[in-house]
């Protein structure tokens, strides 16, 4: 039995070994184009995180609600461009139209699917228990991801390339991509966008009111229902660019890339506190550098693993996330 | 009937609905080949589709019986032309037992039409009078067999094909007893629910003076006239199973009685305790990779590993348990569901120990002593342990809900703060709800090793999760006879309807979502014990 034990884990914990090689390798491949390259992959995805956790954070900071479906809007909203962009290329548009217009496309209908799903599945449930809600939100990602599984298709689909390669990132272009640039740009504005939209216009202000109280903003004369609504169909928005944007990206997208990217957004949004919007986007960078530097110095295989025990371990140590405050519940 | 109102609205949510799902369901692209398939028939589906739902719904929110009726005899009056359509099927027409089952569900159809259009309370008089139809029906049964040995002979030939009830295979005749039990049942239905309907009419007292408590639909399960009859024929049905049907349908109810006991170990976690556990399918895969690996590595045999891939299950359940003990629902949902996503993706990377994605074959079938079973025997002995299962949990389950820790989980569920004022210790209760719930799926995981004698991390996705989820969630949180009947019907309607088996998934989205919004509690809500006093005894 002891020889046959020894075997056992002699034979499971191979990585006892391996680990302790790449250590070693690490500090040869501890150069820096690199680490430049990591970094830049890393900062991509925390813009794209930080996309759809915005939709995420706002929405639980409004109603208190895990939007499940936001992962299948951002899907959506990729599968729009898709289509919209193919069948304009057919047609033969410019490159720059048919980009402008897939994004279009792309906000149009991921914004209608949010205000539609919202009031379909979470506005009837407004003032029921909160495992309700809950349940419904499963519900309706389950739902939609068959949705485009038996409209569409269930394979992979190649995505164009929107992006064109700029003359001007030439030299640079073996360790940042142009599309690596035009995420991190873009994300940048709409994120500025919705900070102006949020701090400054008086919807943004009926937001903040609502998230605050709901019944008092109801007596100020805020249509409560109107401001939820409007902050649905501004996360289903950014969650649209930013399926678009990381469809161009990776090339290619099938029904359940919405699953993965939303657990991971929402694992962003805890980690910087969920409800805070500066918090949403800190976390998403976070996320995104961690994964990138944890793949590309430890193992690829456990990408998924590194960012779910994140989750677990921030909601251990601190369940506030890092810039959220906690509060105490009370009777 | 309709007002104009509705008809208006309806057309601008069938228009909403056509825009929205213009892109995703009229285009198909296929970007390589660079073509594109307009799919214009879709829009009119998801138009009329739209238009036809809102109605209904109005419909319901006016007149909720019509909507049922008007749902029962829509499904009813259905189910053929698809048959039709799907298989090309007319068996629906010729006299067998497919045919009798659907008169059966025709009879029960014009009681609930008759029931819904008059008192309330008749339908209590109706289901009490079934358990006659157990006892009457092997006396009528008798009867006639012995009728018909006398008479048979002298029926002339050329009458026999007037009657249903004689096959004659090259001329030797034989009564055909399914159909005759099938007449009878229609009979007796029919005549019961005319008796009721006369009942009804004679009663002249109005509904409030007759004195009866209104009683939910689902409390008649429980009354004794009728659950002891149903207990008996199911119990007969279940384990006459294996002899009546083919190997096929024998493995087929394995699994759905495997996703009972599945159902009804969440069913702790989420029913009673209230917490939502998406990654129950890890403890489910924590089972069936003990056994699998136990029985690869060191031998082991069913009976030794069934109560370590248990206790392993609880374990895990504990250690999932202590982290996320401080957090709310909705956290709690997410970090159960990424523990979930944890456990699949290390199964399927770390290949030294779990063979990676090809998973591990040639498992043990569980042996039974002294006996060498052939292939079928084995599924057949397979099939009566999974029954011994779900019996063994409908006990357990059964008696904790009433305990001391059952009651503490339910009070857990409605109010914590309270809860824990009452003297409860939250984080003892919760533990032990996680590594409750978590116990029967890794039985059930050791039980799935044994029967299909392959596993791999595909089978342990967070679809299963969500089936096992819809499954509680439909049979009514924390209601053992609801969770049972749903997962019979969601496990066993896939299979026997092939030809929608892609919508299932689809399905079961939209169950999740229509019964939060319509019927929180389920189909069949829990019957909680109540203490009534009586204003005489104070």
């Amino acid at each position: 039995m002891v020889p046959g034990i020894v075997a056992f884990t002699g034979k499971f914990f191979p990585h006892s070994f391996t680990l302790l090689r790449n250590v070693a390798d690490i500090m040869d491949f501890f150069e820096p184009d690199y680490f430049i390259e990591l970094l830049f992959s890393g900062l991509t995805k925390g813009a794209i995180y930080a996309l759809i956790a915005l939709g995420y954070t706002m929405v639980y900071g409004i109603i208190g609600l895990i939007n499940f479906a936001h992962g299948e809007i951002y899907m959506i909203g990729a599968f729009t461009a898709l289509i919209v962009s193919t069948v304009l290329s057919i047609y033969g548009f410019p490159l720059l139209a048919i980009f402008i217009l897939a994004a279009v496309a792309a906000v149009v209908w991921a914004s209608a699917y949010g205000y539609t799903i919202e009031r379909l599945a979470y506005r009837p449930l407004r003032n029921a228990p909160r495992l309700s809600p809950l349940i419904s939100a499963i519900g309706m990602s389950i739902f939609l991801q068959n949705y485009v599984l038996l409209a569409q298709t269930s394979d992979f689909q190649p995505f164009p390339a929107l992006v064109p390669d700029f003359a001007f990132m030439e030299p640079v272009a073996h360790i940042v991509g142009s599309t690596d640039l035009v995420i991190l740009v873009v994300s940048v504005i709409v994120m500025i966008l919705l900070t102006v939209m949020i701090k400054f216009t008086r919807t943004g202000k009926a937001m903040r009111a609502t998230a605050q109280d709901k019944k008092m903003a109801l007596l100020v004369g805020i249509n409560v229902d109107n401001v939820i609504s409007i902050t649905f169909i501004t996360g289903s928005a950014l969650a649209a660019i930013g399926g678009l944007l990381i469809a161009s990206h990776v090339g290619q997208i099938n029904f359940y890339i919405g699953f993965i990217a939303g657990i991971k957004a929402f694992t962003a949004a805890v980690l910087g506190g969920i409800g805070s919007i500066p918090g949403a986007v800190l976390g998403s960078f976070i996320l995104g550098l961690t994964e990138s530097f944890a793949t590309g110095y430890v193992s690829s295989d456990y990408e998924d693993v590194f960012a779910f025990s994140l989750l677990v371990l921030i909601l251990i140590f601190r369940p506030a996330g890092l810039l959220g405050k906690s509060t105490i519940e009370k009777v | 009937m309709l007002p104009l109102k509705d008809i208006r609205n309806g057309l601008m949510v069938a228009g909403w609905f056509v825009f929205l799902t213009f892109p995703l369901m009229v285009i198909k692209v296929n970007p390589v080949e660079k073509t594109i398939v307009w799919r214009w028939p879709n829009m009119l589906y998801v138009a009329a589709g739209s238009f036809i739902a809102y109605l209904y719904v109005k419909l319901a929110q006016k007149n909720k019986k019509a909507a049922i009726l008007v749902a029962c005899w829509t499904a009813y009056l259905a189910l053929p032309l698809i048959r039709y359509f799907m298989y090309q099927d007319i068996s629906i027409l010729i006299w067998d037992t497919t045919t009798s089952i659907y008169a059966a569900v025709g009879a029960f159809h014009m009681i609930l039409t008759l029931c819904l259009f008059h008192k309330h309370h008749i339908l209590r008089k109706i289901l009490s009078g079934i358990w006659l139809l157990f006892i009457g029906t092997p006396v009528v049964m008798l009867l006639a067999q012995a009728a018909g040995k006398i008479l048979l002979p002298k029926i002339p030939a050329a009458l026999h094909f007037l009657t249903p009830f004689i096959i004659t295979i090259e001329h030797i005749q034989f009564w055909n007893w399914i159909r005759i039990l099938w007449v009878a049942l229609a009979c007796y239905l029919l005549y019961s629910s005319l008796q009721t309907y006369l009942a009804s009419k004679r009663n002249i007292m109005p509904d409030h003076l007759t004195n009866e408590p209104k009683i939910r639909w689902s409390q008649y399960l429980y009354k004794r006239p009728v659950y002891l009859p149903l207990l008996t024929f199911c119990s007969t049905f279940f384990l006459l199973f294996p002899h009546l049907f083919s190997t096929y349908q024998v493995n087929i109810m394995i699994s759905a009685l495997m996703y009972v006991v599945l159902g009804l170990g969440l069913n702790i976690v989420v029913g009673v305790a209230g917490l939502l556990d998406l990654g129950y399918v890890a403890f489910y895969a924590v089972g069936a990779y003990s056994y699998a690996l136990l029985n690869m590595h060191f031998d082991l045999g069913f009976w030794v590993v069934l109560p370590i891939g248990g206790i392993l299950g609880a374990f895990f359940g504990i250690l999932l348990g202590i982290p996320v003990l401080r957090l709310r629902g909705d956290y709690l949902a997410i970090v159960t569901l990424g523990f979930g996503e944890i456990i699949r993706l290390v199964l399927e990377n770390w290949n030294d120990f779990s063979q990676g994605p090809s998973g591990i074959s040639n498992i043990d079938r569980p042996p039974l002593p002294g006996v060498d079973l052939s292939l079928e025997g084995s599924i057949v002995y397979m099939y009566y342990l999974t029954i011994v299962m779900v019996i063994f949990t409908i006990f357990v389950v059964n008696r904790l809900q009433d305990s001391r820790i059952g009651r503490a989980w339910f009070a857990l569920r409605e109010d914590e703060i309270a809860c824990q004022a009452m003297g409860i210790d939250k984080m003892k209760t919760k533990l032990t709800a996680f590594a409750l719930g978590a116990t029967w799926a890794g039985m059930v995981g050791v039980l799935f090793a044994a029967k299909t004698t392959f596993v791999n991390p595909a089978s342990f996705t967070f679809l299963e999760s969500a089936i096992i989820l819809c499954i509680v969630v439909l049979g009514g949180m924390g209601s053992i006879v609801g969770v049972i009947i749903s997962a019979l019907v969601l496990i066993l309607m896939p299979e026997y309807l092939r030809a929608f088996s892609d919508y299932r998934m689809l399905v079961f989205g939209a169950v999740l979502v229509i019964m939060m919004v319509f019927k929180p509690r389920g189909l069949i809500s829990s019957v909680r014990r109540t203490y009534t006093i009586n204003d005489e005894t104070l």
